[in-house]
């Protein structure tokens, strides 16, 4: 029986880590994830749980902490935002390339500076290349069942990778909203008890975490671990079919919104996913066709499946919500059109940056990024293929 | 065109609890079946700052994660917020504006930057002094805020809110009975001054 409640997309995310009841938790606070090791602590203090709650002086303990618990056998997770995250770099690495089966629960906020506390993705996106697998929530919902769904993918033995569940700090963090919960014992069934084929504290089996290796070994295992990030995706894809089963709500590596006759479609990841929807829906009563890709997982990134699912239209916004600094366009815009380009999906593309350090996205951005994409193909009117939206505008000098 | 709800913009100061007037809104609605967005705007994290809380409230899902820019209804929680923010921006002509304050909706109207629809005022300082003996505007703001929206049923809403705040209060019981009488105070204002405002906007 599904549990109809409220709350905020921290609390949906501490109430899942309850009814997971990982091993270990080592956590840092910072804004604006803290709330989810507080309530943890307090679900542990009341006796609601029996994870052993690690305080730890900086996120680079709390990452290391969560690693070494995970290689002694025990399910592991952890909690940050923003500089926590920068601050975890180095462990981040060792984590994925240790094949650390643990969870970290990423509440998205941009990094300094100028210094900020608001929502972008320059901190998960500057941890993409870390080999974690990544995904990304559009609402309270979402962060829940990604949470629920994120060891059984980890744990997998095909995958054996870490993975970062990551929602859109104070926009879905803070926001109380409707959601569905599931009993405690229909999620415990379906994460199961964590039983590692090999971990540092079993004497009849020991192993090395984390050797030296040399020249001829090392990069086999770095491609071993592009192999595990490959196959993971056919791995979420299973666990998102399971979890429908017991959920009746359906995950896949992106989702398509009203595409199938789409010539406009908005490709756009977290909380503003929500955003472009509602606008879709108002554009479609004027008779655009127009549609949103939400992509749930970037890592690994889909390039081949989002290509195909982009083949039919005519041209696509691809929507960053953070900066490379590359002078060439966002993490997101340089890879879906390199994956355009691969796959021999020769369509028009935008690369807009929106939303950074919190700034607001609304429906009305959305109705104008789809104006310039039809006045592009229908007119003729060229635009820019990397820009900004919702920029102050720019005051003239005064005399 | 936009199906969104009905959609309320709090104004207050950090430290007054609008934020926590936001969630208690979102949180009765959702008892009444409702679906329910309640969020904070967070500016420089100190007391005093002026703060944005919203509340969107809709019988369908509601998808929209943007602030709110065309209300329906707006609650200013801090009278001397009126001369440095402008609380009326996309008010719908056929909203309303609830103030707190001691001034009456006359004197009050010139504040509010030529808006012509509904205005209300109320007395959250005397009320809280009356009721909890300290300056807590958040309740009567509450109150005020369902009897202008009449997004749920005013008897509904007391039920709920004596279980809110047995689980808000659980480690200050002593503090419910008083905010339960300043909700009570703030309806019975406005069982007369709203159906007044009614008839003269008629």
């Amino acid at each position: 029986m599904a549990i109809k409640d409220r709350m905020s997309g921290n609390e949906a995310v501490a109430y899942a880590i309850r009814q997971v009841n990982p091993d270990v938790m080592p956590a840092f606070p910072i804004t604006p994830s803290t709330e989810i090791p507080q309530m943890v602590s307090t679900y542990i203090a009341n006796g609601e749980m029996d994870t052993e709650f690690i305080p730890v002086e900086s996120e680079h303990s709390s990452m290391s902490a969560a690693i070494g618990s995970e290689a002694a056998g025990a399910r592991s997770l952890t909690a940050t935002s923003s500089a926590g995250l920068a601050l975890m770099w180095e462990e981040l690495l060792l984590a994925a390339s240790n094949r650390m089966p643990l969870v970290l629960t990423l509440v998205n906020r941009t990094l300094s500076g100028p210094i900020n506390i608001n929502c972008d993705h320059s901190d998960g996106m500057g941890a993409r290349d870390t080999g974690w697998i990544q995904i990304y929530a559009e609402n309270n919902q979402e962060a829940y069942d990604n949470f629920i769904q994120a060891y059984p993918i980890a744990e997998h033995a095909d995958v054996h990778l870490p993975v970062m569940v990551c929602q859109d700090g104070f926009i879905t963090s803070h926001a109380v909203e409707n959601i569905e919960l599931m009993e405690d014992g229909v999620v415990k069934d379906f994460v199961g008890e964590y039983e590692p084929e090999e971990y540092l504290l079993n004497p009849g089996k020991p192993i090395a975490v984390g050797p030296y290796s040399v020249s001829n070994y090392a990069m086999e295992a770095k491609k071993n671990q592009e192999i595990a990030l490959e196959r993971s995706k056919e791995v979420i894809l299973q666990v998102a079919e399971a979890f429908e089963k017991i959920s009746g709500r359906k995950y896949g590596l992106f989702e398509e919104y009203r595409t199938e006759d789409a010539d406009y479609i908005m490709l756009i990841m977290g909380s503003a996913a929500g955003t472009a929807k509602q606008a879709v829906d108002d554009l479609r009563l004027q008779g655009k066709k127009v549609g949103v890709v939400k992509l749930r997982v970037f890592r690994p990134f889909p390039a081949k499946e989002l290509a195909k699912a982009l083949s039919r239209c005519k041209a696509v916004a691809i929507m960053d919500r953070c900066e490379s600094y590359n002078g060439n366009g966002g993490p997101l815009g340089s890879e879906v059109t390199s994956g355009l380009y691969r796959n021999k999906v020769m369509i028009e593309t935008v690369n807009y940056i929106y939303g950074l350090a919190g700034r607001d996205f609304t429906v009305n951005e959305v109705y104008d990024v789809f104006a310039q994409l039809e006045n592009m193909i229908e007119n003729g009117q060229q635009a820019e293929q990397y820009q900004y939206i919702g920029l102050r505008k720019q005051e003239a000098p005064s005399e | 065109m936009m199906s969104t709800g009905y959609e309320i913009r709090w104004h207050g100061r950090g430290g007054q609890g609008a934020k926590t007037a936001a969630l208690l809104l979102a949180d009765v609605a959702f008892k009444t079946g409702k679906y329910v967005q309640g969020f904070p705007e967070y500016g420089p994290e100190r007391m005093g700052a002026p703060i944005t809380a919203f509340n969107r409230i809709s019988e369908v899902p509601i998808r929209v994660h943007s602030n709110i820019y065309t209300p329906d209804l707006v609650v200013v929680v801090d009278e001397t917020l009126l001369h440095t923010v402008d609380v009326t921006a996309g008010l719908k002509a056929d909203g309303a504006v609830i103030v707190n304050t001691a001034m009456s909706e006359a004197e009050v109207r010139p504040l509010l930057g030529g808006y012509q629809g509904r205005i209300y005022t109320v007395d959250a300082r005397k009320i809280s002094m009356e009721c909890l003996g300290k300056y807590f505007p958040n309740s009567p703001m509450l109150a005020a805020a369902v009897a202008v929206s009449k997004v749920m049923d005013k008897d509904e809403f007391i039920a709920d809110m004596q279980a809110s705040y047995q689980h808000k209060f659980a480690k200050k019981p002593e503090v419910i009975e008083g905010n339960m009488k300043a909700l009570k105070m703030t309806l019975e204002v406005f069982e007369n001054t709203a159906d007044e405002n009614v008839e003269k906007s008629a």
